[in-house]
């Protein structure tokens, strides 16, 4: 099962990657959604995997639970990266709707820096 | 007054201004002014004490774990410094009032001048140097701010950031410094590092440390190599020159070196580097204001001399020079301070600042003249005025040297010299002389409040000259047995006999007289020498780092983000690949789990949906699909691996998420074309398959091997339900063990939402939303948008899924549910209702605005947490009871409820305003409004009929 679980979780972070390499946004925000399922499902397997022992207390039973405490980190993960997902996706559709494509590189007229101060504007009485 | 109020008074000061200001600058003024003397009077209240040779500490904890504490120590030196700082501060404040003009932002100026008090008075109060270090950054920014306060002035904002670098860089180093220091002493706090003088010595890390923390004091006290910033930083308002830079926070390096100087002084080292470099830097000072045509910048050049001249003191180490240091350190603010306010007033009522364009104002401006007159004979060391007494000691004491005695006794003479040459042509070149008819504005003297402070800094100059005893010898003993350790009486007089340091004294006054005679050749052959301009040095270091920091940014990112992300990817892997080579991860030790039927199903579902995304992704609503395949499977998986709150979450979110993404796909192209070689998708499979394979093999490395410590879980199943009083741990972890984090979190979604509605408010204006009115939709619009069947299924659902929402929400505690999930069903159920009927139909039938629901969330989780405040206990800590309400089963009450309720509300708001930006954009691009739930749009139709 281990294995299964592994390579599923492998195979996700591989698609995930593949398609962040890709030129276009959208590509870009379903390769980050595989890797969001792969680093989410490996968090919670950091807890070992366990069936049929749901980390809910019932009276009288001092049996064993799975571990709670990635499943807590977990949820409120997948929480946030929903956020995440959302943000990236309203970019994107920004980016797209103000410039007209949806390439993910940065234009080189973006690149440009302003030129540097020079040493030209110092004080009057320090030339003097 | 405890030491600790008395750090903490001109910090309570500095919120003043902002509140007062309206009420004018006089209000301002005199409340700064108060908390200032209520300061002063509280310290002078220990000086009794502090006669008596005794210590006053005040001990508060702050961060013991690294021995940070605010430790406060009034001692001689403390006494001496803080009279100074909250004496001189006095003095400026009242001159503030009047130099500043009614344009200038009077609050800003007393709330900065106030932090930047508090910050020295931090300094000298200090009993812990960790704590020192803190306020010793605090007035490198606030001097920052001080000197870049007229900001409409270039010279002022690079003068100021000049400071912070060379400044803050010291600090950088002294941080270092400091630290090496208080390891090798076992201790942080002062009085402890001051006992250990021997094990700081004989210590092989006692060179570093002493570079490092000299380093620090260089800079803050403008010492040779790093002089350069003090003139630059005179671009700031007159009365922050004469407070920061003359008279304050340029000594806050000379009083590190007085507190420090009987662990570290003494040595060959400290003597060789220390008092060379002062002698050096007072040379170098004096010559320069020589020849300086601006008033404040010979002050400035002029204090860099005489920084110098205290350093070189200290660094003689011996008992006398010490006490010749602090003399001259009292003199010094008092004759300083007096001129620099001078310059300022000459600067005010005459219009210029510059020597050339001045001369003849003695007639003009008497008193101002008087004032002028006397602190700088005090500086050019004249007898009887208290600038001499100090000059004398220090002649006398470098011609008692035992090593290098020559080399010192020349030097410091001629230093001296230019230092009276400078002096006089202050009084000479500016007050007498023929009168001019040129000045810019009609020079007269000031009104009182600006002249009085000033001149009764003279009258201590004088005083303090003619009867040195009464006057200053308590404060010079009290304070210089502080910096030796040892009870010390100093003789001061004016009259020492006929010795070598008269004689080198009445040299220099007389050479001096014939320089400034001499004065217009001598210009004219220093502006012709060449010699290296500090300023333009500093601006090529600067400059030449900027490029370098492109340079290196630019090959790392050329602005292509697929590149940047093979680089971020292949240096993961080779990081954990050599961690994984050179560790060791120890045998795998867990069985492996039976593979069942279903599961197996399930995982080729999964791989096989992961390959078509990945093959399928140029087309895009498809690539949806499939990836919605790969959630649902992941929401099984952690249903079948005991996860069931986790599961409800995946699902819920994969529904949220994929409505969103297909919204935004409305807009964007529906396919990707290919734009890259066959060559290139090769290499970046080869990157994804190795990311893939090395992050599989992780985790089948993690599950099959234990734990190698015991986890914190074992904690949480066990007071779950004793402490939170909830059976669902993973719930109770999320608003009560782990609270506050899970605060952050909604905080976080509420932030990610509002920024969604931000960014849609820019694209709604301007030049986007032209393009967007002149949509054309790329693919034909549905005839029926509003299917019936849909609106009817959606409209029955509502009340079921609002229950189920209610429900989930309330067993949380107990059963899988809680907060999250609740509020990403009833928001899939708000989303159905306006997929189906249309978003502005069905929002005209609601009035709940999505910004409130995220700020009340916030709020309700946030008055929650404080609520247990009230019952004496930690942020977020729960309370709890059970409730039986009749026809239900017994349920429980507790204050963790009040914060799942916020987590609730967060999520539906911050869900809501995501989908109420999308649809704004549709509107705006054309989208038609419905007006029945179900219409038939027949402009499509007819659009098809034509």
């Amino acid at each position: 099962m281990e294995l299964l679980v592994a390579s599923g979780i492998g195979a996700c972070m591989a698609a995930g990657i593949y398609l962040i390499l890709r030129l276009r946004t959208f590509a870009v925000v379903l390769g980050m959604t595989m890797i969001t399922y792969a680093i989410n499902t490996f968090l919670f397997a950091t807890g070992r995997l366990v069936v049929n022992l749901p980390p809910i207390l019932h009276d009288g039973d001092a049996a064993a639970y799975t571990d709670p405490l990635p499943q807590a980190l977990v949820l409120t993960a997948i929480v946030i990266s929903f956020g995440m997902t959302a943000v990236v996706v309203m970019m994107s559709l920004g980016a797209f709707i103000e410039g007209g494509d949806d390439h993910i590189n940065m234009p080189p007229d973006d690149r440009e820096m302003p030129p540097l101060k020079t040493v030209n504007d110092q004080p009057e009485e320090e030339r003097a | 007054m405890s030491p600790a109020l008395i750090a903490l008074l001109p910090f309570i000061g500095a919120l003043l201004p902002g509140l007062l200001v309206r009420s004018g600058r006089s209000v301002a003024a005199m409340a700064c002014g108060t908390v200032t003397l209520v300061a002063l009077l509280g310290l002078l209240l220990h000086i009794p004490a502090v006669m008596r040779g005794e210590v006053i500490t005040a001990r508060i904890e702050w961060l013991p774990m690294i021995q940070l504490n605010a430790n406060f120590r009034i001692d001689g030196l403390s006494l001496l410094f803080g009279t100074l700082i909250l004496g001189i501060g006095l003095l400026i404040i009242a001159y503030a009032r009047f130099y500043l003009s009614r344009t200038d932002p009077v609050g800003k100026f007393y709330t900065y001048l106030m932090l930047f008090q508090g910050a020295m008075m931090g300094i000298v109060l200090s009993d812990n140097i960790l704590l020192l270090l803190v306020f010793w950054e605090l007035t490198s920014l606030s001097s920052f701010l001080l000197i870049g306060y007229w900001r409409h002035l270039p010279e002022g904002r690079q003068g100021a950031r000049m400071a912070l670098t060379v400044t803050g860089m010291g600090g950088m180093a002294m941080i270092a410094g400091m630290m090496i220091l208080g390891q090798i002493a076992g201790s942080y706090d002062i009085s402890d590092i001051l006992r250990s003088k021997e094990a700081i010595q004989s210590s092989e890390w006692y060179l570093p440390a002493l570079i490092l923390i000299l380093l620090g004091a260089f800079t803050k006290s403008a010492q040779f190599p790093f002089h350069f910033w003090l003139p630059h930083a005179m671009a700031a308002p007159t009365p922050v020159s004469a407070y920061l830079h003359s008279a304050t926070m340029v000594k806050a390096g000379l009083f590190l070196m007085a507190r420090l100087w009987p662990v570290l002084g003494g040595t060959p080292e400290w003597f060789w580097i220390v008092a060379t470099t002062g002698l050096v830097t007072m040379l170098i000072g004096a010559v320069i204001a020589l020849f300086k045509d601006d008033l404040k910048a010979v002050l400035a050049f002029s204090t860099v001399s005489h920084l110098g001249l205290i350093t070189m003191l200290l660094g003689f180490g011996t008992r006398e020079a010490a006490i010749a240091a602090v003399f001259h350190i009292i003199n010094h603010a008092t004759f300083k301070a007096a001129l620099f306010m001078t310059a300022g007033i000459v600067d005010h009522e005459a219009g210029t600042r510059s020597i050339r364009r001045l001369g003849g104002l003695r007639k003009l401006m008497p008193v101002t003249f008087a004032i002028g007159t006397v602190a700088a004979l005090s500086m050019a060391g004249i007898p009887p005025l208290n600038g001499f007494l100090s000059k004398e000691m220090m002649l006398y004491e470098a011609s008692h040297l035992e090593t290098a005695r020559l080399f010192f006794m020349v030097v410091a003479t001629v230093a001296a010299l230019f230092s009276v040459g400078y002096s006089l042509r202050f009084v000479f070149h500016v007050f007498t002389g023929p009168e001019r008819d040129d000045y810019p504005h009609h020079p007269h003297d000031p009104g009182f409040g600006m002249w009085a402070g000033p001149a009764l800094l003279t009258v201590l100059v004088v005083l303090i000259g003619l009867f040195p005893n009464t006057m200053a010898g308590w404060l010079v003993d009290a304070s210089a047995s502080a910096v030796t350790g040892e009870s010390e009486h100093a003789h001061l007089a004016l009259w020492h006999g006929l010795n070598a340091a008269l004689i080198m004294s009445l040299i220099a006054i007389a050479g001096g007289i014939i320089l400034l005679r001499r004065h217009e050749p001598a210009l004219k052959s220093w502006e012709s020498a060449p010699r290296p301009e500090a300023k333009v040095i500093f601006d090529t270091i600067v400059q030449a780092s900027v490029l370098a920091g492109r340079w290196i940014t630019d090959k790392f990112n050329n602005g292509s983000m697929p590149r940047a992300l093979s680089f971020f990817t292949l240096t993961s892997l080779f990081a954990g690949a050599l961690a994984w080579y050179t560790g060791d991860a120890g045998p795998l030790t867990r069985p492996m789990l039976p593979v069942g039927p279903v599961p197996f199903i399930g995982w080729l579902l999964a791989m096989f949906a992961t390959g078509s995304m990945v093959f399928f992704h140029r087309v895009r609503l498809l690539a949806l699909v499939l990836i919605a395949i790969v959630g649902l499977i992941t929401s099984i998986f952690f249903t079948y691996f005991s996860a069931p709150d986790l599961a409800l979450t995946q699902i819920s979110v994969e529904v949220v998420t994929v409505i969103l993404l297909l919204l935004a796909l409305n807009f964007l192209p529906k396919r990707t074309l290919i734009e890259t070689s066959t060559h290139r998708r090769g290499w970046d499979a080869c990157i994804a398959t190795l990311a893939g394979l090395g992050f599989g093999g992780l985790c089948y490395a993690i599950l099959r091997r234990d734990f190698a410590f015991d986890s914190i879980s074992g904690y949480m199943l066990e007071n779950s339900h004793k402490l939170g009083g909830g059976d669902n741990v993973v719930n109770v972890i999320l608003v009560d063990f782990r609270g506050y984090d899970t605060f952050g979190e909604i905080t976080v979604l509420g932030i990610a939402a509002l920024a969604i509605f931000a960014l849609t408010q820019t694209l709604l204006q301007g030049k986007s939303s032209a393009r967007l009115k002149n949509w054309v939709h790329d693919q034909r619009r549905a005839g029926d948008r509003h299917p019936m069947m849909l609106v009817i299924a959606t409209r029955v659902i509502l009340p079921i899924s609002l229950v189920v929402g209610l429900f989930i929400f309330l067993r949380g505690h107990n059963q899988p549910g809680g907060g999250f999930i609740a509020g990403l069903v009833v928001a899939i159920a708000l989303l159905m209702q306006y997929m189906a009927s249309g978003y502005a139909w069905a929002q005209d039938r609601q009035n709940i605005p999505f910004h409130a629901l995220i700020g009340a969330g916030v709020v309700a989780a946030g008055v929650t947490g404080i609520g247990a405040w009230f019952n004496g206990k930690p942020f977020l800590t729960s309370a709890y009871g059970y409730v039986k309400l009749p026809f239900l089963e017994e349920f429980e009450l507790a204050t963790a409820m009040g914060f799942d309720l916020g987590v609730f509300l967060c999520v539906v708001g911050a869900v809501m305003l995501a989908l109420n930006s999308l649809s704004r954009i549709a509107r705006q691009a054309g989208e038609t409004v419905n007006e029945k739930p179900m219409d038939i749009d027949l402009s499509e139709e007819q659009k098809g009929a034509h």
